[in-house]
């Protein structure tokens, strides 16, 4: 379907264009026509959620076509109840990472917005995937531009954190990349996921490729131990690439599980299943309480968003309809939260270049208006009802309780230990008396950034007031891959 | 185009004769001389690659010369490419060699000769041929690497080339020669056919190869056989290192297939355990020598002996579980990756050139630094070409490595998954040394901030170059298919 294709192709050609027309002398130029761009890339997704239908769990929109006969590999895209949130997602978060760029980045303007819409189509094109040799160039392609956004717009330590970000990701991709290739060869030469979905396969090779498709995934979320990158990663990023990062790229790693790991290797996935559980609950417990002691605000945000990806892990892993969708929700909504905290921090950057907690205090004195939003996605981002963050959590936590009280019990500290470390930031930040002259200086937000807050704003308060339309699409799908994954594929 | 069947090899007499024409009219030394001696050189290539191009599409297996020669879709396919290699080297090499005073007839008239050496390779039908079209390409190109005659470092790295060389050449003829001992015919299917009999001294026929297979190690550049690149790649005008770098990769994987794949496929089990070593000591060795280079140049050649050790794990498939057979998958993947490195690495000599200004060679790594600033477009398609060589979707290079790595792990035998998995290891260390010189150019700051501004010509050359890698991987089908095609006809005639 055109929309779909669309969605992928159309910001890569904008960012081609932008590249081609973009000099230094016209920057203005440059940033209205990304966002014109990005503002068309988002509004062909639109589409795809008003023309879903819901009654079915299977691809739609799909296109395919042969691309490479050798390989018998097919341009296979297409979109299920699950996937196609993340197109949306991805679009949305395009557009306001293009507005928040605006008058910040001064420096090769056309490249940083040309490398944020191609990444932009490529994670969609990811997400749309359906055949597995396309998804990896996909899967590897976001690495190239995501090297140069933190590479050449980044902080001072900007060339450590490039490398760390690309070799650890590409170790990991590389182990998946074998699993490919063991599955084209069992299913006679096919790199159609959903044939593989359905083939039989041993304990020891479903074990193999579950540790594969781990080895990738488990980096990409990012699951403790590997999750070392990522903090240093956010840290020198600059503030779109932040954005993205926690938004999407982590994204793609816990869509990985639902799409492979899951569904391909399920029996390995049930034995394995106490594994990813102990994972998530280190990540949700113990990365919690590291967060509690960061200094850097970045850092602080990045902790918390392992923690909070540690729920996604969990909720795919205690297979249940209610803590897979609850799983899910908790993606897009920390795709929302975590974007909107690491912009907020970018605004404050902006203005008094720190992220230091300790530079910080009693910015509500002098921002009020952005000190509202600030601590509206703190409050989403502890999990407060009424706020995205909150329903996510909160279905993984019910659907635990049912699966075992105790992984339930541990899970739900992460609630008060997410409570903690934001709100403790908060504290630090916004409240109290202002003591710094930087902050006693400090401007409050204008429309630009007011407009770019304000959409995640909404979108975080719509999904927490009414979450349905979210979770009635996805349904099916989810029902689906559960049966599925209920199923033996032992031979 | 008309099919001159009574004469096969049309192309090479019409290279033969417009390389003498070249030659005659690059003796004169005026600047309207010189000029008009390239364009009559581009034209002919042109000519040729038409030629070679109508060729390969009617995809016929013609013998010719008394059967000394083959003329199928694969020697044509290795001729095209070299033909447009040479030709996009020229089109890099202009600007560079006359602000040097270097652009002379002889440059233009050797590259044709040794051009007319690799289509007389990879067309081989004989020990012989092969033998001498191998000298002419090499002897071409002794000389034109001490191109530069009053540069020290020129004149010393063709001395270390032209003596390798000889030895190599040395070596390979005697292998040859106990072939000849063993068998009693130069021709390669009489060759094949009298090793596929089994009545044939194993003893002489396994010396023989040994000393074969050194003598291709060292045309290709692969270790411990590669102590001559390095030095050759850094000391040659970068125009000649261009021209080393790209054609003659192509013949000698010609001539790799033709004499082992062709000729002694009865021996594989022996000679594929000898590459496999070969190639995993070359990605070994490349790959970590290239990351402590500071120069460009050098850096390029390490990467070169890694790369060339990635593509001979096609051939290595040719007998697994003790049955032959005759990976044509392997092979073609083999092809496929030569075909597409040579792109790249043109492309990459080619922005040297580029770069390199009167009177200043760009050569160092540290030169490169913020050329993302400086000149946007051209730091851009040299990282296309550093994503490609580092095997990063979707460019060219990962669909190459993806080839041989499936060719491999198709074989279901343990021993070659691991292999593969080693390649791969191998390559993740590769990918440090190409994000290094990315980094240098986008993430440093540059020295001199003024732009820099190629010559159109080469500038547009170099645009195309990069589209290219791009292209061939967003859509690698056409030529994979060219490739497998090519592969499976030489091996069924």
């Amino acid at each position: 379907m055109i929309f779909l294709n669309l969605a992928i192709w159309l910001p890569i050609l904008a960012g081609v264009v932008l590249l081609a027309l973009g000099r230094d002398d016209n920057a203005r130029a440059v940033r209205w026509m990304a966002l014109v761009f990005a503002l068309a890339s988002f509004v062909v997704t639109i589409p795809l959620i008003t023309g879903f239908d819901m009654t079915q769990a299977g691809m739609q929109f799909a296109t395919d076509f042969t691309w490479i006969e050798r390989f018998n590999a097919h341009y296979h895209v297409a979109v299920d109840g699950i996937s196609v949130w993340f197109v949306l997602l991805t679009a949305l978060i395009t557009v306001v990472v293009v507005i928040s760029a605006w008058e910040v980045i001064t420096e090769r303007v056309s490249q940083y917005m040309a490398a944020f819409l191609i990444l932009s189509g490529v994670m969609v094109g990811v997400f749309a995937a359906v055949d597995g040799l396309l998804f990896y160039t996909f899967f590897e392609a976001t690495l190239i531009p995501m090297y140069i956004i933190i590479g050449v717009w980044g902080g001072p330590k900007r060339i450590y954190a490039s490398f760390k970000f690309f070799l650890y990701t590409l170790l990991g991709s590389l182990l998946m990349l074998v699993a490919l290739v063991y599955l084209y060869i069992q299913s006679n030469a096919s790199f159609d996921i959903l044939t593989w979905h359905k083939l039989p396969l041993s304990m020891t090779a479903q074990t193999g490729l579950f540790f594969a498709f781990l080895a990738a995934f488990a980096v990409k979320v990012p699951m403790w131990p590997v999750h070392t990158w990522l903090p240093d990663v956010h840290v020198e990023a600059p503030t779109g690439g932040s954005a993205v990062l926690a938004a999407i790229m982590l994204k793609l790693g816990a869509y990985g599980f639902l799409r492979f790991s899951l569904p391909i290797a399920p029996d390995a996935s049930h034995h394995w299943a106490w594994l990813i559980i102990a994972l998530s609950l280190i990540a949700v417990v113990y990365i919690g309480l590291v967060a509690m002691v960061q200094t850097d605000m970045k850092k602080l945000v990045a902790y918390s968003s392992i923690a909070h990806m540690g729920f996604c892990t969990l909720g795919f892993f205690i297979f249940n309809s209610l803590g897979m969708q609850g799983a899910i929700v908790q993606m897009i909504s920390h795709g929302f939260v975590s974007a909107a905290m690491f912009l907020c921090i970018g605004v404050l950057y902006d203005r008094v270049h720190s992220r230091d907690i300790a530079a910080y205090g009693g910015v509500t004195n002098t921002m009020p208006w952005f000190a509202t939003f600030a601590v509206l996605f703190a409050m989403a981002n502890c999990g407060l009802p009424g706020t995205a963050g909150f329903v996510g959590e909160w279905m993984v936590i019910l659907a635990t309780t049912g699966f075992n009280f105790w992984v339930a019990a541990l899970s739900a500290t992460a609630l008060i230990f997410g409570a903690a470390y934001t709100l403790w930031m908060v504290k630090r930040v916004y409240f109290g008396p202002v003591t710094k002259g930087s902050v006693s200086r400090l401007q409050d937000i204008n429309a630009r950034e007011f407009f770019m807050l304000a959409v995640l704003a909404v979108a975080v308060l719509a999904m927490g007031l009414y979450p349905k339309p979210f979770t009635d699409v996805m349904q099916g799908s989810v029902d689906a891959l559960l049966k599925h994954v209920a199923q033996s594929k032992l031979s | 185009m008309i099919h001159f069947t009574s004469l096969p090899i049309y192309p090479e007499i019409f290279l033969l004769l417009m390389a003498s024409v070249v030659t005659l009219l690059g003796t004169g030394a005026s600047q309207a001389r010189q000029k008009t001696t390239y364009v009559v050189t581009q034209i002919s290539l042109g000519v040729l690659a038409l030629m070679h191009l109508s060729e390969l599409q009617l995809a016929q297996t013609v013998y010719g010369m008394q059967r000394m020669v083959v003329i199928d879709p694969l020697g044509h396919l290795l001729a095209l490419s070299a033909t447009l290699a040479t030709m996009i080297t020229m089109g890099f090499s202009r600007p560079y060699l006359a602000s040097r005073d270097l652009l002379k007839g002889e440059f233009l008239s050797l590259a044709m000769f040794s051009l007319l050496g690799i289509s007389v390779m990879v067309s081989a039908n004989n020990f012989l041929v092969v033998y001498v079209g191998l000298e002419l390409m090499s002897l071409s190109l002794y000389a034109l690497t001490a191109l530069r005659r009053d540069h020290a470092v020129s004149t010393e790295a063709a001395m270390k080339y032209f003596i390798l060389g000889a030895l190599a050449s040395g070596f390979l003829l005697y292998g040859l020669s106990m072939m000849y001992g063993a068998t009693g015919t130069l021709d390669i299917p009489n060759v094949f056919e009298a090793l596929h009999k089994g009545t044939v001294n194993q003893q002489v026929l396994t010396f023989g190869l040994v000393f074969i297979v050194s003598g291709l190690a060292f045309k290709l550049g692969l270790a411990p056989f590669h102590m001559w690149v390095p030095d050759v790649y850094q000391g040659a005008p970068t125009a000649v290192t261009l021209l080393i770098s790209g054609a003659p990769k192509l013949a000698a994987f010609g001539i790799t297939f033709r004499i082992l794949v062709e000729a002694l496929s009865g021996q594989a089990l022996d000679w594929q355990q000898m590459l496999i070593v070969l190639s995993v000591v070359s990605m070994t060795l490349g790959n970590l020598a290239a990351i402590v280079q500071s120069n460009l140049k050098r850096l390029l050649a390490y990467s070169a002996i890694a790369q060339l050790g990635f593509m001979l794990l096609g051939f290595t498939p040719t007998v697994v579980d003790m049955k032959t057979v005759l990976a044509a998958n392997g092979y073609s993947s083999a092809l496929f990756y030569i075909v597409t490195y040579v792109l790249t690495t043109l492309g990459t000599f080619g922005l040297i050139m580029v770069l390199s200004r009167n009177g200043f060679e760009s050569e160092e790594v540290s030169d490169l630094a913020g050329l993302g600033k400086r000149s946007p477009w051209i730091a851009g398609v040299m990282a296309l070409f550093m994503f490609s060589l580092a095997g990063i979707p979707p460019l060219v290079g990962f669909y190459a490595k993806f080839a041989v790595l499936q060719a491999l792990v198709s074989t279901g035998n343990h021993g070659y998954i691991v292999l593969a998995v080693v390649a791969v290891l191998l390559s993740l260390i590769g990918a440090y040394y190409y994000l290094r010189i990315v980094k240098t150019m986008f993430f440093d700051e540059p020295a001199d901030p003024t732009p820099i501004r190629g010559e159109v010509g080469a500038t547009v050359l170099l645009a195309l170059n990069g589209l290219a890698a791009l292209g061939f991987g967003l859509l690698p089908d056409g030529l994979m298919s060219v490739c497998r095609d090519a592969v499976l006809k030489a091996i069924n005639t």
